[in-house]
Parts: structure tokens; sequence; C-alpha cells
């Protein structure tokens, strides 16, 4: 089934197949697929509930999937028959190529915002620390942090936490981004400089999978967009389909009421 | 020398270095006190740390044994274990050492002091750590495991600071109990400082003179190690902010 066809030619990021996950007896998601390759924008969305938030954490097995397959770059991530990963250095050598920005920052309290950027290329990828702080310095000026490199996370704004967090994200220099309701937790004022920032790295090309519930933003930079609803999807394709010529009623209603 | 009656003599004479003073007897009581009560709490954080991350991420069978080993030792009073220890770990110790085909040896008091006041430790240090280690925000344990941090490097870079600062209140209690349970080794004829006490004021009917200088360097320990627990506690919160209550 292509998914995106006018992508063949260019190498594949991320693919999901066959995705399920329960909860107990809870589904979250039965059956879904998504191909990114790379430079694609592929933003999934959705209502609460809908399974989009857990599709995406299941690309870097934040949750285990119940079944179904895991590609990054090519590489399917090894699983035991109940979807737990059965080896941990495979997934630890894959998630270090997929950047995660979170709703809630997660930057790490106690560290300032230059040691939040380096603490995995100097200590997991063994990158020389001047070379990470060079590289740091350079993101954080990217993401109009260049003054806060010496302050702790807890006496910034959430809007400079999330850019921190996302120049913490690139500082890996990741294959693909995965952002997971990037802007939810920010007050309404703060939102504009965070999209922007994830808007540059849209233009410059970056793979990215991305659950919003900014649906003009999703429509403005998503190559493609994939409409969940009860853990299937009901409706995907190029956001000019998608949110210009939506088919399915569920969406429709969706769309309207999301505004 | 022979010293005159201790009734005649003043309590500073009692409390000196001099020949009828009993001040070295203290001190090296003092002294003891002090290294068991180091000896155990390092120890007992040791068991803390592990049995903590134990208690949460082990698997089935050491979560069960984590949970006998707590719950046993919480519920029986330390006396009553530390009685039990005396007898039961040399006694152990032995038959392993007689099982590989080694002669039996008397366990220096000392080190089975350290070994029951450890035993005793560890099993609050786990609870202590482990609700600490709950405390940490998910996420930022989260964030390291997303970007592909292995599980100890995890622990050691990330959880342990994070939760520094909700484990120091817990564990400044549990290292002043240290210090007072070292007088629970008196029982077992162990000279720490409250044995010392006891031959001290026993031999010069000046109670009063002793127990009150114990007490004084009792207390001394603990004005300290609180001064110092602040210290640590403060340093451990950098980068939060202050709670106004």
């Amino acid at each position: 089934m292509p998914i995106q066809g006018t992508t063949a030619a260019k190498p594949i990021a991320i693919r999901v197949a066959g995705l399920h996950k329960s909860f107990g007896t809870h589904e979250v998601l039965k059956g879904v697929s998504l191909t990114a390759c790379e430079g694609d924008v592929v933003a999934i969305i959705g209502g609460s509930g809908s399974g989009k938030s857990t599709m995406l954490r299941c690309i870097n097995f934040l949750e285990t999937p119940s079944s179904g397959t895991i590609e990054i770059g090519g590489e399917a991530v090894a699983m035991h028959t109940d979807g737990s990963p059965s080896d941990r250095r495979q997934l630890e050598r894959l998630r270090q190529s997929l950047g995660m920005v979170f709703q809630n920052f997660n930057l790490w309290t106690h560290k300032t915002v230059l040691e939040n950027l380096i603490e995995v290329p100097v200590h997991v990828l063994k990158l020389p620390r001047a070379e990470a702080e060079a590289r740091a310095r350079k993101l954080l000026a990217r993401v109009g942090l260049a003054e806060k490199e010496g302050a702790y996370p807890a006496y910034m704004s959430g809007g400079q936490q999330q850019r921190a967090a996302i120049a913490r994200a690139l500082c890996m220099e990741p294959r693909a981004m995965l952002f997971d309701e990037p802007t939810s937790a920010l007050d309404p004022e703060l939102v504009g400089e965070v999209l922007q920032v994830i808007k540059g790295l849209a233009d410059e090309g970056r793979t990215m999978v991305l659950v919003t519930h900014e649906m003009k933003f999703a429509r403005e930079v998503a190559s493609h967009v994939i409409y969940l609803h009860n853990g299937v999807i009901e409706e995907q394709g190029p956001p000019a389909e998608v949110f210009g010529a939506p088919k399915s009623e569920r969406l429709k209603q969706f769309l309207k009421t999301v505004g | 020398m022979v010293c005159p009656p201790p009734a005649q003599l003043s309590s500073l004479t009692l409390l000196g270095f001099g020949d009828c003073g009993w001040g070295a007897t203290l001190l090296w009581g003092f002294g003891n006190s002090l290294m068991i009560a180091l000896g155990a709490y390092a120890i007992g954080f040791c068991i803390g740390v592990s049995g903590a991350f134990g208690k949460l991420y082990g698997g089935p069978v050491a979560k069960d044994l984590l949970a006998v080993y707590t719950t046993i030792v919480r519920a029986v009073p330390e006396l009553v274990l530390i009685l039990i220890l005396y007898y039961a770990v040399p006694a152990l110790i032995n038959q392993v050492l007689l099982g590989l085909g080694y002669e039996r040896i008397n366990l220096p008091q000392f080190i089975t002091g350290v070994v029951v006041l450890a035993v005793v430790q560890g099993a609050y240090q786990i609870e202590v750590l482990r609700g600490a280690i709950l405390a940490v925000p998910q996420g930022q344990i989260e964030a390291a495991r997303a970007m592909g941090m292995p599980p100890v490097m995890l622990a050691r870079r990330i959880t342990l600071p994070l939760m520094t600062s909700n484990a120091i209140p817990g564990l400044g209690n549990l290292w002043l109990n240290a210090t007072k349970d070292t007088a629970l080794l008196a029982v077992i004829g162990f000279t720490e400082l409250t044995k010392a006490t006891f031959q001290a004021s026993a031999t010069t009917k000046a109670f009063f003179t002793f127990y009150g200088a114990a007490m004084a360097l009792y207390m001394a320990i603990s004005l300290i190690s609180i001064l110092i627990f602040a210290r640590l506690e403060k340093r451990s919160r950098r980068g939060q902010r202050e709670q106004r209550a």
C-alpha cells in the first residue's frame, strides 16, 4: 500500500507497520502504520484519547508495542513476541538517532541549559566536551537562547524551556525528530516562538513526526497528515486534502470542533 | 600511682586524661561509636541504593526478597535484631567457612557491630531512597531513556542527583539514628560511648558527671551532622526554585 507515492525515491527514515497497543484490556492502537521518508514532516492529529501520543511514543519504545514492527533508518527494532525490545543496545543506538521533544519539556532540572545539551553527546555519544559545547552554543544561538546557557530550567519560561529542549534533541544530531504535542503545555503567547523554531527545522528539510493540536501549523509545515480516531487511521493524505477536502464525516466534525 | 577516692576528685579531674581521669576511656568509646556509625551508615547506604532500585526495577524474586528483608527488619525492635544478628552473623560466617573447609574464626566485635547496624540501616534507607526515586519527575527519566542513555548511566547521572534533595531529610534522620543506635551495642559488651560511660560512672559513682559528658558528646555529633546535612541539602537543591510555604 503506497502511503506517499511521491516520495518513493527518498530513503525511509521511520516506518511503523501494523502497530497494535493495548493497556490491559483497552486497545489504544488497532493496527496503524506510518512511513516517514527523509525530509518528510508527518503530522498526527486527532482528538484526545485517539492514540496519537501513544503511536508516537511507540516509535522509540517509550511505550512497548503489543505487536507490529518499527523500523528506524531501515533497521527493524528487535522485539520479543510480546513486543518488548529484545536487544537493549540496538534500541539505545536507534534511540540516539531520534530526537524526542515532550509536551512538558522534561529538561533535567539539576543541570544548566548548556549541561542539558551536552549531557548525551558527551557521556553517551562520547563526543569531546569542547566539540559538544561548540555544537550546543551554536544550537542555543539558533533557538534564541545564547544568553541562557548558564541558566537552570526552573528559572526560564515554558517557551524558553521548550526551545532549549528542542536544542537538546538536535544536539545529538538525530536522523529524525519526534514532537509530542510540543506546544500543549505552553501559555498561548509562548506558542508562537516554539512553532517558529519547529517551522525552521521543517524548512531545512528535517525529518519529523509531529503530534499536534495546532491545525493551522500542521497544515503549514506537514508533508503528510494522519488523522487518528479511536486507534485507527481514519483518513490521511497531503495537508491540502486532509484539511481542504476531508472525506470522512468524523474528520469533518473534528476539524469543525478544533477550528 | 594510687588514686584518691573518686568522691575527693573534681569533675574536671574525673573527665580529664590524667592517671585518675576517665577522659581517654570516654574518648575511645566515642571514637568507636563514631566509626561504627560511619561504617554501618556507609554499608547501609550501599544496601539502600541497590535495594531501592531493586524494589522499583528488579525482577519478581528480587522484589519479594527485598520486601521480606525490609518488613522483618523494620518490624522487629532493633535491640532484638542486634542480639539475634550478634549471635547469628558470626555463626553463619563460621558455618560457611567450615563448609568451605576453613577454620572457624572469632569475628571482632567491631565488625559484628558494623554489620549488624548496617543491616538495620539498609532496610530503612531502602524505603527512604525508594520514596525519593519515586518523587523524581518521570518525564526527566523518560527524556534520558528516549535519548538512548544506558540504564546504569541513567541511574547515576540523572535519577540519583535528582532524588538526592528528596532523600536528604530522611537520610539525615537515619544518620542521627545510626549514631545513637551504637549505644545498643553496649548490650553485647562492646565498648562504645555508652558502655564506656557506664564503666566510668559505675567505678566512680559520678553518674551525673559522666552521663552529662556523654550527652554532650552525642549532642555534638548530632548538631554538627545537622549542619552538614543542611549544607548537603542546599547543594542538592541547585537548579530548584525556593519553595515558599
